[in-house]
C-alpha cells in the first residue's frame, strides 16, 4: 500500500491536530477504555430503558398473582425450565419479587450515587484544594491538614460513622461518602494548581490586574481538569463500592428500594439455600465498577502525554 | 535516617491530636441518648442522672474533651456502657482476631500479588499477563461482601464432602478449645501490664497454639481464616499485583538496566537485583494504603463470617451509642493507620537514599 501522500502541500495545509483530539483518539484507541465505555453504555442504556427491559415492577409482590414460591431458583425458559412456569431468569427474592427486575431498576440507582457523590466530593474539594494551593500560607496549612485528619480514617469506616451520625438512609450515605472522598481531590487540585500557578500567562493576567478569582476559575482551573476526570472517573468505581456497602450494612438505601448492596444484604443469610439472590446483584455491582475502573485506567493513559506512544 | 524518622514522628502529632479531636466529636454528635439507648424503657430521668454522673456525662464538653486526652494518655480508654468494662480489655479480647485476619490477608495480598506482578512484567503480553491483568481488574472491582459470601458458598456448601471444604464461618469449630497462655504456663497473674500483654497474645489463636503446641488449634484456626482472608485480601492483591507490573515494566525500561544485560548477568539477577528493589517504592506505598482499606474492610469481613473483631464491635458499638467503644476503637484504627504511614515513609527513605537526603 502506498502510504505517500499524493501532494505533499496536502499534509501542509492540514489543520494541525488539538491536544483534545490526540487525547480522545488515544482514547479510543486504548483498548481497556474500550472494554469500560462498552460496560458503561450497556449499563446507562438499561439505567435509562429500565421500565421497558425490566418484565415486572420492582418492587411487585407476585404472590398470588403468579404461581411463584419465594426465593425460587432462576427458571429461563430457553434452558428447560417447564413453560408452564412463569419466567423470572434471576429467580424471586424473599418477598417474591422478580430480582431481574430488581437488579434491573438497580441500575439507576448505583449509576446516580456514583456521579452524585463525586460530583460533590469534586465541587468542594476542588475548591478547597485551589484555594489551598493558590493562596498558600496559613491557608494552605489549615485546609491540608484537616484534609489529613479526613484521610486518617479507612473510607469506609468514616462513612459508617458519618451516616450514623445522621441517619440512616440513602442521601445520608451519598452525602458520607461524598465527605469521605473530598481529600482525594483536594490534593489533586492543590497539586495541580501549584505547578501552574508559577507559569507566566498566570502571572501575565495578575500582573495587568484580574482579579484573583477569576485568575483561579478562568486560567488555573481548566488545567486542573485532567487529573480531576481521571481521579472522579476512578473514584465513581469506589464511590458505589462503599455506598453498596453502606446499604449492605443496612446504613444505606433502605427497603424497598431495588439497590444493589441492600438487596444483597437483605438475602445474605440465604446465600446456602438461595444463593441466586446473593450472585446477581453482586454480578451488577462488579461490572459496574469494572466499567468505571476500565474507563477510569484508559483516561489516564490517553490523558497522560508522557505515556502516550 | 534517624533525623528523618523523628522529623515524620512530630509532623504525625497534629495528625494525631486531630483524630483524637474528630473521634471524642463524632461520639458527642452521635444522635441519641446513650442511657436511653443502653436501657430502653427502664430508664427513667433518676436512672439517667446516676448514669450521666456515673461515666461523666453531665460534664461540660470541653471538660468532656480534657478528660478525655488526660485519660488517653494515661492508656485508659473509658469504660464501655454496654459490657460495663474498660474499653481496654475489650480492645485485648477482640483486637488480636482483627490483626490476624488483617495480617493474614495481607500475606496473601503480598505473596501472591507480587509474583504475579514481576511474572506479568517481564512476560508482557503473555497469556499470563492477560490472565493477571484480567484477575487485577475483575479483583479490584469486587464488592468484599459479596466476594466472601460467593466464597461462603463455594467452599462451605458447594465442596463439601470434598477435601477442598472450608469452615464458613466462626473463629474456630465448637469444642475447640484453647486455653490462655497463662493458664497453659501456670503463671500465677490476674492482672496488670503482663498480664494484659499475655491475654493480648493468647487471644491470637495463632501465635498462642503455635508457641504452646497446640497443633489441632492451630490448624482449625488457619482452616478458619483462610476464606475471610481470601476475600479481605483480593483487592489490595490486585492492587500490588496492577503496581509491581506497572512499576516493573518502567524500571526495566531504564538505561542501567540495559546496561546490566550488556555486562552479561543473567536475566534473573537483571530482574530481581537491579529491576525489583527499584520498582518496590510504588509498590510499597500500594501495601501501606491497602492496610486502611483493610481495617475498613474487616467490618464487612467480620460482619459475614460471624467474626468478633474490632471491626464487627464496632459497628456494633455505633448503633448502640456505645461512645467509649467508638471512639477508643476508631482512635485505635486512625493511630495504626498513621503508624502504617509513617513507617511507609520510613521505608522510603531505607530503599531510596535521595527521600532522606533531598
Amino acid at each position: 500500500m502506498n502510504n505517500e501522500p499524493a501532494n505533499p502541500e496536502q499534509v501542509l495545509t492540514r489543520p494541525p491536530r488539538t491536544p483534545t483530539q490526540d487525547a480522545l483518539n488515544s482514547l479510543i484507541r486504548n483498548r481497556s477504555a474500550q472494554v469500560g465505555m462498552v460496560i458503561l453504555a450497556i449499563m446507562i442504556v438499561v439505567a435509562i430503558f429500565a421500565p421497558i427491559i425490566a418484565p415486572y415492577e420492582p418492587n411487585a409482590v407476585l404472590i398470588g398473582k403468579e404461581n411463584v414460591k419465594k426465593r425460587q431458583p432462576p427458571c429461563i425458559h430457553l434452558l428447560g425450565c417447564p413453560v408452564d412456569q412463569p419466567q423470572h431468569i434471576m429467580g424471586t427474592d424473599g418477598n417474591v419479587r422478580d430480582q431481574f427486575s430488581r437488579v434491573v431498576y438497580g441500575s439507576r440507582v448505583s449509576l446516580f450515587v456514583g456521579f452524585s457523590t463525586v460530583g460533590f466530593a469534586i465541587i468542594i474539594g476542588t475548591t478547597l484544594g485551589a484555594i489551598a494551593g493558590y493562596v498558600g500560607g496559613a491557608t494552605d496549612n489549615l485546609i491540608m491538614r484537616l484534609m489529613d485528619v479526613l484521610l486518617a480514617f479507612p473510607a469506609l469506616l468514616l462513612a459508617i460513622a458519618i451516616v450514623t451520625v445522621l441517619g440512616e438512609g440513602l442521601i445520608n450515605a451519598l452525602l458520607a461518602i461524598g465527605i469521605v472522598s473530598i481529600p482525594v481531590y483536594a490534593r489533586v487540585s492543590r497539586a495541580s494548581v501549584l505547578s501552574i500557578k508559577e507559569l507566566e500567562f498566570v502571572t501575565a493576567a495578575r500582573a495587568v490586574g484580574v482579579p484573583d478569582a477569576r485568575i483561579l476559575g478562568k486560567s488555573i482551573l481548566p488545567h486542573v481538569l485532567t487529573p480531576l476526570i481521571v481521579a472522579g472517573t476512578l473514584g465513581i468505581a469506589t464511590a458505589i463500592l462503599d455506598a453498596a456497602a453502606l446499604s449492605f450494612l443496612g446504613l444505606g438505601a433502605q427497603p424497598p428500594m431495588a439497590e444493589w448492596g441492600s438487596m444483597l444484604g437483605a438475602e445474605r443469610n440465604q446465600v446456602f439455600t438461595a444463593p441466586h439472590l446473593v450472585f446477581f446483584p453482586g454480578l451488577a455491582i462488579m461490572l459496574t465498577v469494572l466499567g468505571f475502573n476500565l474507563l477510569g485506567d484508559g483516561l489516564r493513559d490517553a490523558l497522560d502525554p508522557r505515556l502516550r506512544k | 535516617m534517624f533525623r528523618y524518622i523523628g522529623q515524620r514522628l512530630l509532623a504525625a502529632i497534629p495528625v494525631l491530636i486531630g483524630i483524637l479531636f474528630i473521634t471524642f466529636a463524632m461520639a458527642r454528635l452521635l444522635p441519641g441518648d446513650p442511657c436511653r439507648a443502653m436501657l430502653g424503657e427502664k430508664a427513667t430521668d433518676q436512672i439517667c442522672d446516676a448514669f450521666n454522673e456515673r461515666y461523666g456525662l453531665n460534664e461540660p464538653i470541653p471538660v468532656q474533651f480534657g478528660i478525655y486526652m488526660r485519660d488517653v494518655l494515661h492508656g485508659d480508654l473509658g469504660e464501655s456502657y454496654r459490657y460495663g468494662k474498660p474499653v481496654t480489655d475489650i480492645l485485648i479480647e477482640r483486637l488480636p482476631m482483627t490483626i490476624e485476619l488483617s495480617l493474614a490477608a495481607l500475606a496473601f495480598a503480598v505473596l501472591v500479588g507480587l509474583p504475579l506482578g514481576v511474572i506479568s512484567a517481564v512476560k508482557r503480553n503473555s497469556a499470563v499477563d492477560v490472565g493477571t491483568m484480567l484477575i487485577a481488574n475483575t479483583g479490584v472491582s469486587m464488592p468484599v461482601f459479596w466476594l466472601g459470601l460467593m466464597l461462603a458458598y463455594i467452599f462451605g456448601l458447594l465442596l463439601k464432602d470434598t477435601p477442598f471444604w472450608l469452615p464458613p464461618s466462626g473463629r474456630n469449630s465448637s469444642g475447640m478449645i484453647l486455653p490462655s497462655l497463662i493458664e497453659t504456663w501456670n503463671l500465677n497473674l490476674t492482672s496488670g501490664p503482663a498480664y494484659s500483654v499475655l491475654m493480648f497474645l493468647s487471644n491470637l489463636h495463632l501465635f498462642n497454639s503455635f508457641v504452646t503446641g497446640n497443633w489441632p488449634v492451630f490448624v482449625d484456626t488457619a482452616r478458619h481464616l483462610i476464606l475471610p482472608a481470601v476475600a479481605l485480601g483480593t483487592i489490595p492483591l490486585a492492587l500490588i499485583a496492577r503496581m509491581t507490573r506497572s512499576s516493573l515494566l518502567e524500571v526495566l525500561s531504564q538505561d542501567y538496566i540495559r546496561t546490566a544485560r550488556a555486562k552479561g548477568l543473567r536475566e534473573r539477577v537483571v530482574v530481581l537485583r537491579h529491576g525489583f528493589r527499584n520498582a518496590l517504592i510504588p509498590v510499597i506505598t500500594i501495601i501501606g494504603l491497602s492496610l486502611g482499606a483493610l481495617l475498613g474492610g474487616a467490618v464487612l469481613t467480620e460482619t459475614i463470617f460471624s467474626l468478633s473483631g474490632v471491626g464487627r464491635i464496632l459497628f456494633d458499638a455505633i448503633q448502640a451509642r456505645d461512645y467509649a467503644i467508638v471512639q477508643g476503637i476508631t482512635l485505635i484504627i486512625a493511630a495504626t493507620y498513621v503508624m502504617i504511614n509513617l513507617f511507609v515513609d520510613v521505608t522510603y527513605a531505607f530503599l531510596d537514599p535521595r527521600v532522606r537526603l533531598g
